[in-house]
């Protein structure tokens, strides 16, 4: 298992846009990977999830990412992150 | 003619056309058992490739035909069709209940729906709305049910409808939608963004709109007022098909406007600038074509909350502010809190006279450490853009000296810390006090700049309080006085090369405009929704005709004089 953490700079926080552009960029891979965020964890491939964190500017999460191919998931993660300007990793 | 409806104003503009409604047709669900449960899942994963085909058609309509920003709001939808954590515990339900397709969908979209709807966000309650529009469509498709489809309108109308969903907004053909009412919703909702995106002009919240209006009846609706007309006569047609003209002709000229500079009819050029409060204002400001903003109010940074903001909090709005101007003029008024404007977490002593008492510099000056923490956080923001600095109520030149040299020291401590600061910050004050206005042309040696602020100007000069309405009639922005104390202001920087604006709401006021220009006045700031109404008035008068005139107007006796001349002449 990976585990990374992030300090969301967006200043909208994380908005539909961009959140919709992580969750589409990762639903190929295999792994499961969570979005950790105030004592609550959910589902990274899922929209719903990510936006009812409600997450703001400012805020530190933790991505994990476990199964066979881990390290190509948090790859794209950290590119996404960056080029929808979410956060800089 | 039936009595007018009103609701809130979310897209200007008026619309005169049929009413064409827009039925929701009733989704009813019930909770039925399956014998085969597998069967019912593939009849549910049937509606959602279908739901997510129609999707990818409009999600590609939009993107062509407004904009691939709006388009994305399909893309959210789509993966909304996708989502694991929805789509999963409906085939769960299924399953394990034997319920059928539609029941699972409810039930569990509902959970979604009343989480985001309970969230402390306006932006997150809005997506309540896209789980709602997405479970219509699914259901639709389940139920057999044909959802009626507004791209399918093909005469002139204004749409009536209890409530758009994002997906029904797209689909209204400008061409044909003339504009359109909603019983509910607020200025934030996605309809009525997207109602301002397509210039049509929109109502919404109207409330009974659904219940009041048939197909077919005439409507009229105001967007600039929010305003509803059924059934109007045909005197009441004629006034607004004016007001219609009169609209669309001077929206086609502020368009014109927008990026242009402002430039009187004999080709004198003045700054026309936006008052703002938070960084928020911004996209006003450059929405309106304002070339600068001309008066940052920052106290309200420090408004609303429970402790004093930080240097870096305040640093991060200064830069955004300058960074979201891109080099244009940007003054910032150091705070100005105190007399009307409380803070609860700075317990000030009562004050007989709040108006007359410890506020803005006088404030800052006696608590050093508070107006230092500002003055670092505009001074390390001045690499981000073009930043000046005005201070609040100076009455004297040694209360602009006092405040001048903190903000040298505190440069000089941050370049010492090797922190970059811009070497061509202004420094200048607001004019609001009449000793201050009486000693411009001592002042004008000193400071960069003068930006008149009318409204404590007017009050101080005629000594009496605005807020108290029995001497209201002494509020006087034309009384010759104030023009006077204006001109010595704007006469005593020009005498030593430096620019005068002003900042108070008598900027923005077609009667004040051509006074002012005639007067000199070398930069306007307003609120940004003035700005092109103000720069097309400017376009049509003359600035050296003006400055013909400000010998007679200043020698009038009364405010009322003033303005029935002015009216004369512009």
């Amino acid at each position: 298992m990976i585990e990374k953490q992030y300090t969301i700079t967006d200043e909208a926080g994380i908005h539909a846009r961009p959140a919709s552009a992580l969750v589409g960029s990762i639903s190929k891979f295999q792994s499961d990977i969570t979005l950790g965020f105030n004592g609550k964890q959910v589902n990274l491939k899922s929209i719903l999830g990510v936006m009812s964190l409600g997450i703001a500017s400012g805020s530190t999460v933790t991505i994990a990412a476990d199964g066979t191919d881990e390290e190509e998931a948090m790859a794209k993660i950290d590119e996404v992150l960056k080029a929808e300007g979410i956060s800089n990793p | 003619m039936t009595s007018p409806l009103s609701g809130i104003a979310a897209s200007t503009g008026i619309a005169i056309a049929k009413a064409f409604r827009l039925e929701n047709p009733e989704l009813t669900v019930e909770q039925q058992q399956v014998g085969n449960p597998a069967e019912e899942i593939a009849r549910f994963d049937a509606a959602v490739a279908q739901a997510a085909a129609e999707l990818e058609v409009i999600q590609q309509k939009t993107s062509q035909q407004i904009s691939d920003k709006e388009a994305a709001i399909f893309g959210a939808h789509l993966l909304v069709l996708s989502d694991p954590e929805l789509i999963g515990p409906i085939k769960e339900r299924i399953s394990a209940d034997s319920v059928n397709a539609e029941f699972a969908l409810q039930e569990t979209s509902d959970m979604f729906i009343t989480m985001f709807e309970a969230m402390d966000n306006e932006y997150m309650k809005e997506r309540a709305a896209d789980i709602k529009d997405v479970r219509k469509r699914l259901l639709s498709h389940l139920l057999g049910v044909k959802i009626q489809d507004p791209s399918m309108i093909d005469e002139e109308v204004i749409v009536i409808a209890e409530d758009l969903t994002p997906s029904d907004t797209v689909q209204l053909n400008a061409q044909f939608v003339k504009g359109f009412i909603t019983d509910i919703g607020g200025r934030t909702s996605h309809s009525a963004i997207l109602a301002r995106t397509l210039e049509i002009p929109a109502v919404v919240g109207a409330q009974n709109a659904m219940a009041t209006i048939r197909n077919g009846q005439m409507v009229i609706i105001d967007g600039l007022e929010g305003k509803i007309i059924v059934d109007p006569d045909a005197a009441t047609i004629e006034q607004f098909e004016q007001e219609k003209s009169a609209y669309d002709a001077q929206k086609a000229e502020w368009a014109k406007l927008k990026d242009e500079p402002t430039i009187s009819a004999d080709g004198q050029h003045v700054e026309l600038a936006a008052n703002i409060g938070t960084p928020k204002d911004l996209a006003g400001v450059l929405e309106h074509g304002a070339e600068g903003i001309g008066l940052y109010r920052t106290e309200f940074l420090y408004m609303g909350r429970d402790t004093f903001p930080t240097e870096d909090e305040q640093f991060d709005a200064y830069a955004k502010v300058l960074k979201g101007m891109d080099g244009k003029p940007t003054v910032v008024r150091t705070l100005d809190i105190g007399g009307d404007k409380e803070l609860t977490y700075l317990d000030l002593p009562k004050e007989l006279n709040p108006f007359l008492g410890l506020r803005a510099i006088r404030l800052c000056l006696e608590m050093p450490e508070l107006f230092r923490t500002q003055l670092r956080a505009l001074l390390r923001a001045s690499v981000h853009g073009n930043l000046k600095i005005m201070f609040p109520m100076i009455a004297t030149l040694e209360e602009f000296r006092q405040g001048k040299a903190m903000l040298a020291e505190e440069k000089a401590k941050l370049s010492d810390a090797g922190i970059p600061v811009s070497d061509s910050i202004e420094v200048g004050i607001m004019v609001e006090i009449p000793s201050t206005a009486v000693m411009a042309d001592v002042f004008a040696k000193e400071v960069d700049f003068f930006s008149i602020g009318t409204n404590d100007l007017i009050q101080y000069t005629m000594a009496a309080d605005r807020m108290n309405e029995r001497v209201s009639y002494l509020y006087q922005p034309f009384n010759p006085a104030i023009l006077r104390l204006v001109k010595m202001v704007i006469d005593a920087a020009h005498k030593e090369g430096k620019w005068a604006g002003m900042c108070g709401e008598m900027a923005g006021d077609d009667i004040a405009i051509p006074i002012l220009l005639g007067l000199g006045l070398d930069e306007f700031s307003m609120s940004a929704s003035s700005v092109l109404k103000a720069r097309a008035q400017i376009s049509h008068l003359s600035k050296q005709q003006m400055a013909s005139h400000t010998g007679h107007i200043l020698a009038l006796s009364s405010s009322q004089e003033v303005e029935a001349y002015v009216k004369g002449i512009s």
